[in-house]
């Protein structure tokens, strides 16, 4: 209870209020606006809040990761596009929902959804604080170290289909954090001789060309689409009720998203996944699921929603960030010195409880905001999107150049906007390159401090945790490459099902041919030696 | 007509070779300079070594880029991949845009630049209408407000600005 008190004194003031006002209202509004997403805003404001407390820099930060997702759900459930990623599966049974009329009730259950997965996080959190507390102090450099290395490798196998490329991109990240003057030996690494290399690749204007550098190019190189906000009538109350007649589907959904949240490399879509799979197998009209179920949409709604307090565990707790947007925020620990980790956890167990009341209060102001708002703020998804990837760069200028008012660092970040920009058009994820950068850096201070107290390498995994860890990885190994050997499988199934021999008659021929060149042609040569053998006489 | 592998490729097929290709000339390119980049650290263990992680996400790089492009649907560079890279370029023009408006800044002034450079940009986008062109010019001097006058962000004063009279020199030099 003291711990409770201290950390509600942390939040009594007025600038950590209206940051929380900014952060939520701000964070709703960016969700509604499909196209900016709440890693532009964050990228964007980054190195605005350097200049604030961490507490309020962090709150107006965790404001817009908790509250955009809520504002997410309107452009998905009204207009069938989802303000952001996560709110996909949203537009599955939402969007459904509107086409036969029942828009507000679509909304009213995704907020009201949205509020209980948020809320039931933050209080699984607080009450796991103290047990967490006692965990993390485990986690020493060897810890870490697999940890991280469990988290690039979850962020790899969950890109289902481009795990290649996803690892090629996350080693690239890897790189990118090497460049510049190594802090043990001072030795410069990939400078090519250039001032500007040696203080290394800034992550900052990476990730603000990747994601709103490469967001303006791509809005001002698209089309302005036309929207037709269906109009909403009447209160949007009634979300709450219908919600409390699926406690099962939403407590489990909930207990999904602070799991996988807590899991770095994890996150939403994973816990949405499992949410929506196990609520379709568990209804009474699983049929009803993609036309618009109210089951699906608590589903899907509730999960992604608890997964930012969980995803600050990983960051709070051991200093690893588990996505491209907790990235983000830990450089607003460095900036002001404080390093999450077992020792943040330890020693300011009231600073680490202050964030997640914060993320308590916010889903309260959220909530009321849209019950009142939302007639009025479905009107921001008609902004055209060239004129938001106008916006867009004018606020990325803010975001690079305050910095360290370095040309050269725009540069750089707009050669990151046209590599971001490239990804975006053939589908390829950004994400890996920011989790390697940050992870690769974590990873190679920990596996110097870790390996200088071992005599052999099986002495890293001697701790139980590092143990559990390690198995883990293998245990992820096994499972990838379990379904990749599954897909081919299929995939070659799929082949000889839609193939016949008439489909492809010359390379039929061609196998035959080569069948006799080869095999039956050498047990045919075999066969004859047999019977005239090789003449040994010289001649 | 598509075959089972392109069927089931996730992402764009369009430019993959080009980019694929392109991955992994730049990553051998790089790892070619390793020995001149990096340094060897004598009596030092390997992991500790400077040379280390940079071999690590470059092998990465050569070794993953390589299987992706070894497992692509298609090898052969058609004219969809090559129509694909052209669009590619076209972002060109924005970064170009965004440099003027950086280089801009120091000379003339965050305020005068940005609400020059919104409406500017529109009116590059085909947007016509007045209406429009001033609420550019309005976000564009909010964003100067919100972010150089109250959260202080750092941004130079202008070499213009220099020449204003004694009171509103420093203003602006401040906050604007």
């Amino acid at each position: 209870m003291e711990l409770i008190f201290s950390s509600l004194d942390i939040l009594a003031r007025w600038d950590v209020v209206l940051a929380l006002l900014v952060g939520s209202v701000g964070g709703v509004l960016i969700g509604a606006i499909p196209g900016v997403g709440p890693a532009v805003a964050i990228a964007i404001l980054l190195p605005a809040t350097f200049s604030l407390d961490p507490i309020v820099g962090l709150t107006v930060l965790l404001g817009i990761y908790g509250s955009s997702m809520y504002g997410g759900a309107i452009p998905a459930i009204l207009v069938n596009t989802p303000g952001t990623a996560v709110n996909a599966l949203t537009t599955y049974d939402g969007f459904p929902m509107t086409a036969r009329g029942e828009a507000r009730r679509a909304l009213s259950l995704a907020y009201s959804s949205s509020f209980f997965g948020g809320m039931f996080s933050v209080i699984c959190l607080i009450l796991f604080a103290p047990v967490l507390a006692k965990i993390a102090p485990m986690f020493g450099s060897r810890e870490i170290f697999l940890a991280a290395l469990l988290g690039i490798i979850l962020v790899v196998v969950a890109h289902r289909g481009q795990a290649l490329i996803a690892a090629a991109l996350a080693c690239f990240g890897i790189f990118l954090n090497t460049v510049g003057l190594e802090a043990v030996k001072y030795s410069k690494r990939y400078t090519f001789d250039q001032a500007f290399l040696s203080s290394g690749i800034d992550l900052i204007v990476v990730v603000l060309g990747l994601f709103a550098l490469s967001q303006a190019f791509f809005l001002l190189q698209g089309e302005d689409e036309k929207t037709r906000i269906t109009r909403l009538q009447g209160g949007l109350f009634q979300g709450l009720r219908e919600l409390s007649r699926h406690p099962r589907i939403a407590g489990v959904s909930a207990s999904f998203g602070v799991v996988m949240g807590m899991i770095p490399g994890v996150g939403e879509f994973t816990a949405q996944f499992l949410s929506y799979t196990y609520a379709q197998k568990s209804s009474k009209r699983p049929d009803d699921f993609g036309h618009g179920s109210s089951e699906g949409l608590i589903a899907a709604e509730t999960s992604n929603n608890a997964v930012p307090a969980a995803a600050m565990v990983p960051l709070l707790a051991l200093g690893i960030p588990g996505e491209a947007l907790t990235a983000m925020m830990l450089s607003v620990f460095y900036v002001h010195n404080v390093v999450p980790g077992p020792q943040l956890f330890q020693n300011q167990m009231d600073f680490v409880v202050a964030l997640y009341l914060a993320l308590l209060v916010l889903n309260v102001i959220v909530l009321v905001f849209l019950l009142f708002a939302t007639r009025h703020l479905v009107n921001v998804v008609k902004i055209p999107n060239r004129f938001l990837g106008v916006c867009i760069l004018t606020l990325s200028f803010v975001g690079v150049y305050s910095l360290r008012n370095s040309a050269t660092d725009c540069i750089i970040a707009a050669v990151f906007g046209l590599i971001g920009f490239v990804l975006k058009r053939l589908s390829l994820p950004a994400v890996p390159i920011i989790l390697g950068m940050v992870l690769g850096g974590i990873m190679e201070v920990k596996l110097r401090a870790g390996m200088a107290r071992v005599k052999t390498p099986l002495d890293f995994i001697e701790r139980p945790i590092s143990m559990i860890l390690f198995l883990m990885i293998l245990g992820v190994l096994f499972i990838h490459f379990r379904r990749t050997w599954l897909d081919r499988k299929e995939l070659r199934q799929e082949k000889w099902s839609t193939k016949h021999s008439s489909t492809s008659f010359g390379a039929h021929l061609s196998r035959r041919r080569n069948f006799l060149l080869t095999e039956r042609g050498k047990a045919r040569r075999a066969r004859r030696s047999m019977f005239s053998r090789r003449s040994t006489d010289e001649s | 007509m598509s075959t089972p592998e392109e069927r089931r490729f996730v992402g764009r097929l369009q430019g993959q070779v080009i980019f694929a290709i392109g991955f992994v000339a730049f990553s051998v390119l790089l790892l070619s300079q390793i020995g001149e980049q990096t340094k060897w650290a004598k009596g030092t263990n390997l992991f500790a070594q400077p040379r280390f992680w940079p071999a690590v996400g470059l092998g990465g790089m050569v070794l993953f880029g390589a299987l992706h492009f070894w497992r692509l649907p298609r090898h052969r560079v058609r004219r969809t991949d090559v129509i694909e890279a052209r669009i590619w370029a076209q972002p060109l023009e924005y970064a170009l845009w965004f440099m003027g408006y950086v280089l801009l800044v120091p000379i003339i002034g965050y305020l005068p630049v940005t609400m020059a450079f919104v409406p500017a940009l529109m009116w590059r986008m085909g947007y016509r209408s007045k209406r429009i062109l001033w609420i550019g010019v309005a976000f564009g001097a909010l964003v100067v407000v919100m972010f150089k006058s109250l959260l202080q962000v750092r941004i130079p004063g202008a070499v213009l600005y220099e020449y204003l009279p004694g009171g509103l020199r420093s203003f602006f030099i401040l906050n604007l």
